[in-house]
């Protein structure tokens, strides 16, 4: 008997230590500070993982926009199937992109069936970036159609969505948020992005600089070179007359920001509404991912707040082509174009090797975040936020203080009950439940498991269920005492009795735990995480510790009065 | 020892009809509330759905000096939001708390691509700023000295697609838990048992479910993570009465299982008061301290917690018993059936016997 309760000890003291060590050891030598209330508050921060609820911070779910990214991709396919047919001298009456729902179509309608079969085939093939794997094609009379998979749908958007995280990844971290978790949430198919932000109580700039398309592209714009000026068209129908009514394939028309003159007569125009259109030629000389470099400079040292642009530079082979095609092109204007924007259109003096310029109404802050994004890369498509939580400091503070203030009170009436109740007993409980509440956060520290305010109520009510097991063994222990059993006797049946029922009341409980974690995010997650943990500590508190404290003091009532009579419970 | 029960002796069976009548009559009250909330033109709804299932926005403002409610109202009518909620927090005087149900997008604002997410914000933003002359602060940002001021110390907002997939898998993990509970049940004792526990935790989300619509509480994320645990806590309860039921009849081969169910409420009584009573004082700790974020969480596990305790005794042995003894009806040949003592019917409930010798 002695020596088992000997090993027994040993065991509890061990666990104990390990426990208050995982929550306690600050992670490096530890200092005189240390031992101070605000010394051990920080220790108690540092080491456990709050979650946003009670760190304050930002949550938001965003959705890829797919069906974006599929629209370009075909659309890709469409112009380049009509240049295809206009290089190749084929006689076509019609083509056109066919989207609609979830189908997107390319259909080429030829004058007769002379060369449908040579066209089906060769079209396709001088687009650039067509995978042939990702179309089916079919013929139907004159009409060639030209269909994407649903595989295909499925691949590209797949990709498309890791595409997305990986840069709004960059742009996260380039803006020096602290620890932001950024993943793919929910199923594959709903192409959602997860991002949670610590320390970040106004999202809003964030927020749209993370949806922030950033497309590039340089382009030459179409009409009279000279010094003179640019042809503008001051509306889209303007310029689209002067092509002939419709726009061909390799000419776009795109509305130009021109900057506000101070000087200019006439009505200040809304930001989004073109003061003009332009024709440029497509495709783009030169586009975003040929960049290297971006970055926000001053432009008139003089200059006012708005008097900020973006300085680019290119890689190798990008520059190589853009001063092929700047010394080819000298007297011509360049667009400069962003996100289907002309922002400006500068005069090609002489050859332009690696960098240029964006001009616009930029102020400092919106100059940084256009570089920063720039930098990143576009994304493939939009995003569009699904749901936003933010909790600022001092909320998360107040939840802190709620949920501590909450177990406290709940912790003080159970062992004020357990005392009055079962007496001797009863402090042997609250040890057991002490002991329980401490291993339950140490496992939480060491699983770095994230804390919620949910997760402090998983906790209170884990100390409630852990108490339903002592007074489960109680209870019994006075059955068995009432029958006339002795003590030692009717303690170990106690013990034995109520061990089954203990087993099936946690494991049902940690089912319908296991549900939850796997339906919630967040702080219910943190709530089922919590009660869990708990209910697993619990099992070693009220069987194992309490049994040893119940053996310790017969030991020492044997060794007093030699024998057991009573049992304070 | 200090023992509030000794000896209790009630014959809780007897009532049985009594209980069932008490619970279809909250459980149609519950029915009769939603169903007249929905119908009747202008009405509430039939649950108080909160934005995590509805979609919608709640933004938690502080203001240096709180304008009543009606202005904050008119002022974000003026801004076009005509749905809103405003809920001053009691416990802080400069709080409050704003709901907007799903905006609708203009054309404009979809122009830029934004959804609801965004202008719920956006818009009560500009509409606080309409009283404090224009001022916002940032969230870690004093007051300023003069004159008032407002911070937005906290945003949730849902989409409607969002909102409406969190629903449904809501609905779709109670009923799961409330499955496996079923099967480990069924497991360990024998599935009547099973059967009649969930139908008691089934009552018990339902009933629960029933005052929060009649009292229009809200129902939100939280309250599912306390539906669920109610589902733990109560499915306890009812096995420690299994439990004891299936040693009884080991033990006592003769009785009938009316009497010995009864028997086994009774003994196991004094455990269910205090453990009832020791849970329930931590949900008091909850629903007292826990704070406003809290608080449908703690509601539900308050009232949960006493339907939990009542749907073992008034629901779950009674349709136990009275399911098992029809099978047994069943099972039983005439002869022997009724010529031993006590004029019930013998019960050996197989895999019970397993289990306790397993334990043994």
């Amino acid at each position: 008997m002695k020596k088992n309760l000997l090993t027994r000890v040993i065991i509890i003291a061990i666990v104990t230590l390990l426990g208050l060590t995982a929550i306690f050891w600050p992670g490096r030598m530890p200092t005189r500070n240390d031992f101070t209330a605000a010394g051990v508050n920080n220790i108690l921060r540092q080491n456990i993982n709050l979650g946003l609820d009670l760190r304050g911070g930002s949550h938001l779910v965003m959705q890829v926009q797919v069906q974006d990214y599929l629209r370009r991709v075909t659309e890709n396919v469409y112009n380049g199937v009509q240049q295809a047919a206009r290089d190749l001298g084929f006689d076509i009456k019609e083509a056109r992109p066919e989207i609609s729902g979830d189908t997107y179509r390319v259909v080429v309608v030829a004058n007769d069936t002379s060369r449908i079969q040579e066209m089906r085939e060769q079209l396709p093939r001088r687009v650039n970036d067509f995978d042939p794997s990702a179309w089916t094609s079919s013929v139907s009379g004159n009409t060639v159609t030209w269909e994407l998979t649903d595989a295909a749908k499925t691949a590209l958007g797949n990709r498309a969505t890791e595409d997305a995280l990986k840069i709004i990844d960059t742009r996260v971290n380039a803006l020096g948020v602290t620890e932001p978790t950024i993943q793919a949430h929910g199923s594959t198919n709903s192409h959602q992005i997860l991002l949670q932000m610590p320390g970040i109580d106004d999202p809003e700039r964030i927020k749209s600089l993370l949806k922030s398309e950033s497309r590039l592209e340089l382009m030459k714009v179409v009409g009279a070179s000279s010094p003179a000026g640019i042809t503008t068209y001051p509306t889209e129908e303007a310029a689209r007359a002067s092509l002939g009514g419709t726009v061909p394939p390799n000419r776009r028309v795109l509305p130009y920001d021109e900057r506000d003159e101070p000087t200019a007569a006439g009505t200040t125009r809304q930001p989004g509404q073109a003061s003009s259109w332009v024709v440029v030629e497509s495709p783009a000389v030169i586009d975003g991912s040929e960049l290297r470099t971006a970055e926000a400079v001053t432009g008139n040292p003089a200059g006012g707040d708005d008097a900020y642009q973006i300085n680019f530079t290119l890689k190798p082979a990008g520059a190589q082509k853009f001063g092929a095609w700047t010394a080819a092109n000298i007297n011509a204007y360049m667009a400069v174009v962003l996100n289907d924007r002309v922002k400006s259109a500068p005069y090609i003096r002489q050859q332009i090797t690696d960098s240029g310029q964006i001009s616009g109404n930029f102020t400092k802050d919106s100059a940084n975040d256009l570089a920063l994004t720039l930098r990143s890369g576009a994304l493939p498509a939009k995003i569009v936020y699904l749901e936003e939580r933010t909790v600022g400091p001092s909320l998360g503070a107040d939840s802190i203080r709620a949920g501590v203030t909450a177990s406290l009170a709940g912790l003080v009436l159970i062992v004020l009950t357990m005392i009055v109740y079962y007496r001797w007993s009863g402090i042997n409980a609250v040890v057991a439940l002490l002991l329980n509440t401490m291993l339950t956060l140490a496992a939480l520290i060491v699983f770095d498991a994230v804390l919620t305010l949910p997760g402090i109520a998983g906790i209170i009510l884990g100390i409630g269920m852990a108490v339903d097991s002592n007074v489960l063994i109680f209870e019994r222990i006075r059955e068995e005492l009432q029958t006339g059993k002795t003590v030692p006797s009717a303690i170990d049946a106690g013990f034995d009795r109520a061990f089954v029922t203990i087993i099936d009341t946690h494991v049902t409980t940690i089912v319908s735990s296991l549900f939850l974690f796997v339906f919630g995010t967040g702080p219910i997650r943190g709530f089922a995480v919590t009660l869990v943990l708990g209910l697993l500590a619990n099992l070693f508190t009220a069987v194992y510790v309490s049994r040893t404290i119940f053996i310790w003091e017969m030991s020492r009532k044997l060794s007093r009065h030699g024998r057991v009579e009573t049992l304070s419970i | 020892m200090f023992q509030i029960l000794q000896n209790v002796n009630v014959d809780w069976l007897r009532h049985r009809k009594v209980f069932i009548l008490v619970s279809v009559a909250i459980m149609l009250g519950g029915l009769a509330s939603a169903l007249a909330r929905q119908l009747t033109p202008g009405g509430t709804e039939a649950f108080n759905l909160g934005i995590d299932f509805k979609g919608g926005t709640v933004v938690t403002a502080e203001f240096k000096e709180r304008p009543a409610p009606e202005a904050i109202r008119d002022a974000l009518l003026a801004k076009g939001v005509s749905e809103v909620i405003i809920q001053p927090v009691t416990d802080k005087p400069g709080e409050v708390l704003i709901r907007l149900p799903q905006m609708e997008t203009t054309e404009t604002v979809a122009q830029q691509g934004e959804t609801q997410v965004d202008i719920g914000r956006k818009t009560v933003a500009e509409g606080l700023k309409t009283l404090t002359g224009g001022v916002q602060v940032e969230a870690n940002q004093p007051f300023p000295g003069e004159g008032n001021g407002f911070k937005i110390t906290g945003t949730e907002a849902v989409g409607a697609v969002a909102g409406a997939a969190l629903r449904n898998q809501a609905v779709a993990v109670t009923l799961l838990a409330l499955v496996g509970i079923l099967l480990y049940i069924g497991f360990r004792f024998e599935w009547t048992y099973g059967a009649a526990a969930v139908i008691a935790v089934f009552h018990d989300v339902l009933a629960t479910l029933a005052l929060f619509s009649i009292f229009q509480i809200e129902v939100n994320l939280t309250v599912v993570a306390a539906l669920l645990t109610l589902v733990g806590f109560s499915v306890n309860d009812t096995i420690v009465i299994f439990d004891r039921v299936r040693e009884n009849l080991r033990l006592h081969r003769r009785s009938n299982l009316y009497d010995l169910t009864n028997e086994s409420v009774n003994q196991t009584m004094s455990r269910t008061i205090i453990t009832s009573g020791l849970v329930f004082l931590s949900v008091l700790a909850l629903v007292l301290f826990g704070g406003p974020v809290l608080r449908s969480f703690s509601l539900a596990l308050f009232i949960g917690v006493i339907f939990g305790v009542y749907s073992t005794i008034a629901i779950a042995s009674p349709i136990m018993v009275w399911w098992q003894q029809r099978l047994e009806a069943g099972r039983a040949q005439a002869p022997t059936a009724g010529s031993r003592g006590g004029g019930g019917q013998r019960q050996r409930p197989a895999s019970g016997a397993k289990a306790s010798a397993a334990a043994r």
